[in-house]
């Protein structure tokens, strides 16, 4: 009776997710709403968890609940712990969800809400998920090994070495990207600066009360610094509206850039703990606080979706992005559908928290989901602004027209009706002065978020509150990962000088210390000063870069996977894996060659520098066309490393199947677990 | 009933482990010190290095 139940209850999930999906998909002319994209990502999930994980879980990992796993053998208190599954999955959730499923999907929905919604789906169930699934459990029979441990053991020198390169390239054009959305969001915003500003006299009082009076009680601080925060935007409308302040406050992009390059060597560089540990906290407590009040908001309110399923910027021709469907929208939405990067946290503190090796389906696998719903909610926020808005904020003046009307103009002739009147009112609605060429997809997420809760909550007069709250918690959130990230990549290359000479692999050497931040932030400094000088507003060259980046590494990461399940003899399951890196070499390769030969300047990074040759010469030519080059040159490089892992994985593979190498795969000895009898 | 207080502290359990406390109190329990400034201190020495080489994703 119960299994008829069963199969009932999943045949119903099953028609209600196609029928959700059969309505998105044929759905046109009129706007549809929200809960369609709700009901087929839940229908979608739940299938796929209970179904095709379990699939791999039986079929290709094999996973044993009696196999004592790094936590428990090497437990040391620190990195080594026996934890309740819930919590890891909080702390991997925690660790994954970044702004990237927030902004890829808003940039992608130029090409409208239909193409970013079945990729985040599809792209999670069979690519994300699985990859962050098996590199983990992967990872947990290696004692917590990293992935390029991993790539370096099962695929070769090369695979270490490429996968090693690729997370720092990765690092370096995310931070630039993650920095250039921030100046985007702030410049000529008073509220939104100082708000922001604030957070810094916030986190060090937090930093305070940690130490000297209540010290360790992180979660009670956080909720005391969340309540100063939320002061801090009902303060920052008075900035704005105090013309001292308001003069103070308004700055360009190339002052925010000069500032968040001292800050992030000060950052790197200095023993700030007093403000970057609380800050880090508080960060966190407001990114899971919105994303959870982002989710009940549509799903209580369950908002109308204005932008059409697809818009006429398939194409290519789209002004946030320039590239066609194939492979840009692939590459744009990288968190939410698949993430390189998760592999780096699959294979790093997660595996070492692991109590049994049958909790790595839940971490891995469904914490990845949770991700995917994370961009669904985004790609809702986009689409429910009218699509004439959408364009508005997201498009660069070089690509629209420098004035109002001029850019209205351009964007109403699309068929998408906007006025310079209408933006003048939303803009003063949310307490901007303006809210055109605003690229980046921060200040539209912001916009979207605001308009869904205004519809309740407070109606149209918190309408500005709410904008800058999302604002803020963008911006805190991604200036928290602007001094992780450069602390991780300072890290990871004073590692490697230190085998060429050994002082300079020590973080406590000043000048070691001194160098390799300034070697990084000039790095990452040098890609946001591209992005804030590039006439078409930067996020129109480095964002597909920062993607192609991200995806190359899942590449990476695929091939370790079937590698090593071609060495765990399930060849015949290695479609599992292999479907996915087929598919993600289709994407970066073609995305790649557009971005280095495309003839269309708006595409091709060569394309452009020809372009600026030949055009007319501004004092800033000759800068715009190194970029360019440099650009197509990077990307041509981290073409060629991932062309090198595929090679010797291929050849691995050749050999293992012909025959002529015994399959032998580098995981701990079975060592039976002393939980099992306790937790049954 | 108590499968909501349950889950609530799991909740709790969750956002402590996140937000570094689980973690301050295992270093207690190790070094057998009683909460204050300089254990306080002394912990954020030993985590510091530790937690800023984890990458956070995007």
């Amino acid at each position: 009776m119960n299994r008829t139940v069963s199969v009932f209850a999943w045949f119903v999930v099953g028609l209600l997710g196609v029928a959700a999906i059969v309505v998105i998909a044929v759905h046109r002319g009129e706007p549809i709403n929200a809960l369609w994209l709700v009901v087929a990502a839940t229908c979608c999930y739940a299938l796929g968890y209970r179904f095709y994980s379990k699939f791999i879980a039986a079929r290709i990992l094999a996973l044993d609940s009696l196999r004592a796993t790094p936590a428990e053998r090497l437990e040391n208190g620190r990195d080594f712990l026996v934890t309740n599954k819930w919590v890891v999955f909080g702390h991997h959730f925690a660790a994954i969800a970044g702004p990237g499923p927030l902004v890829g999907p808003v940039l992608a929905a130029q090409f409208g809400y239909l193409p970013g919604t079945l990729w985040v789906l599809a792209g999670a169930v069979f690519a994300g998920c699985v990859q962050d699934f098996v590199i983990l459990l992967f990872s947990v029979r290696r004692d917590g090994k990293s992935l390029t441990e991993m790539a370096k053991e099962e695929i070769g020198r090369v695979g270490g070495f490429v996968a090693y390169t690729a997370v720092i390239a990765i690092l370096l054009i995310l931070l630039g990207v993650a920095a250039l959305i921030v100046v985007n969001a702030l410049k000529d915003s008073p509220w939104g600066t100082f708000t922001i500003a604030m957070t810094i006299p916030i986190a060090l009082l937090m930093g305070l009360y940690l130490r000297r009076i209540r010290p360790g009680k992180v979660l009670e601080v956080s909720v005391l610094g969340f309540v100063l925060v939320l002061l801090a935007i009902w303060g920052g409308r008075w900035a704005s509206l105090n013309p001292y302040m308001a003069q103070t406050f308004t700055l360009q992009g190339a002052t925010l850039a000069k500032l968040i390059i001292v800050y992030g060597f000060a950052a790197s560089a200095l023993p700030v703990w007093l403000l970057l540990a609380p800050r880090d906290y508080l960060s966190t407590f407001v990114k899971l606080g919105t994303i959870g009040l982002l989710g009940i908001g549509i799903v209580v309110l369950h908002p109308t979706l204005h932008m059409p399923a697809l818009t006429r910027f398939v194409d290519g021709s789209g002004p946030v992005f320039a590239g066609k469907i194939f492979p840009f929208a692939f590459i744009t939405i990288a968190c939410g559908a698949i993430s390189g990067f998760h592999s780096l946290i699959s294979s790093g503190t997660t595996p070492k928290l692991i109590a049994r090796e049958t909790e790595t389906r839940m971490v891995g696998y469904g914490a990845m989901m949770a991700e995917s719903a994370v961009a669904v909610m985004a790609i809702i926020a986009a689409c429910v602004l009218q699509p004439g808005v959408y364009f508005a904020i997201n498009s660069p003046a070089g690509v629209v027209g420098q004035t109002a009307t001029a850019a209205t103009a351009t964007i109403s002739s699309w068929g998408f009706p906007v006025t310079a009147a209408d933006m003048q009112a939303l803009a003063h609605a949310v307490g901007e002065q303006t809210l055109f060429n605003r690229t980046g997809g921060a200040p539209a997420f912001a916009v979207g978020m605001a308009h869904i809760f205004s519809q309740s909550l407070g109606g149209a007069t918190v309408m500005a509150l709410w904008y800058h709250f999302a604002v803020m918690f963008e911006a805190l959130f991604i200036l928290t990962i602007l001094d992780a990230g450069t602390r991780v990549a300072r890290f990871m290359i004073q590692d490697a000088l230190g085998h060429i000479y050994k002082p300079l692999g020590r973080t406590s050497w000043y000048p070691s210390t001194l160098a390799t931040s300034a070697l990084v932030v000039g790095a990452w400094g040098f890609f946001l000063w591209q992005g804030v000088k590039d006439p078409l507003g930067g996020i129109n060259s480095l964002w597909p870069l920062f993607g192609i980046a991200n995806q190359l590494l899942a590449t990476v990461a695929l091939c370790v996977a079937t590698t090593i399940i071609i060495k765990m003899h399930r060849t015949r399951y290695a479609a599992v894996t292999l479907v996915p890196l087929a598919w993600l070499v289709a994407v970066t390769f073609t995305a790649s060659w557009h971005k280095i030969f495309d003839p269309s300047p708006r595409v091709g990074f060569l394309a452009q520098a020809r372009a600026l040759e030949t055009g007319l010469a501004s004092s800033a030519t000759g800068r715009l066309i190194f970029n360019n080059r440099l650009d197509a040159v990077l990307t041509a490089v981290l073409v060629g490393m991932v062309t090198l892992v595929l090679i010797e994985s291929l050849r691995q593979w050749f050999r293992v199947l012909s025959g002529r190498e015994e399959a032998r795969v580098k995981e701990t000895p079975f060592v039976m677990t002393r939980l099992a009898e306790e937790r049954g | 009933m108590n499968r909501i207080l349950e889950a609530l502290r799991t909740v709790r359990a969750i956002l402590r482990e996140i937000f570094d406390e689980s973690a301050y109190e295992r270093f207690l329990s190790r070094r057998q010190m009683a909460s204050s400034p300089t254990a306080y201190a002394a912990f954020r020495q030993e985590f510091e290095e530790a937690k800023t080489r984890r990458p956070k994703c995007c």
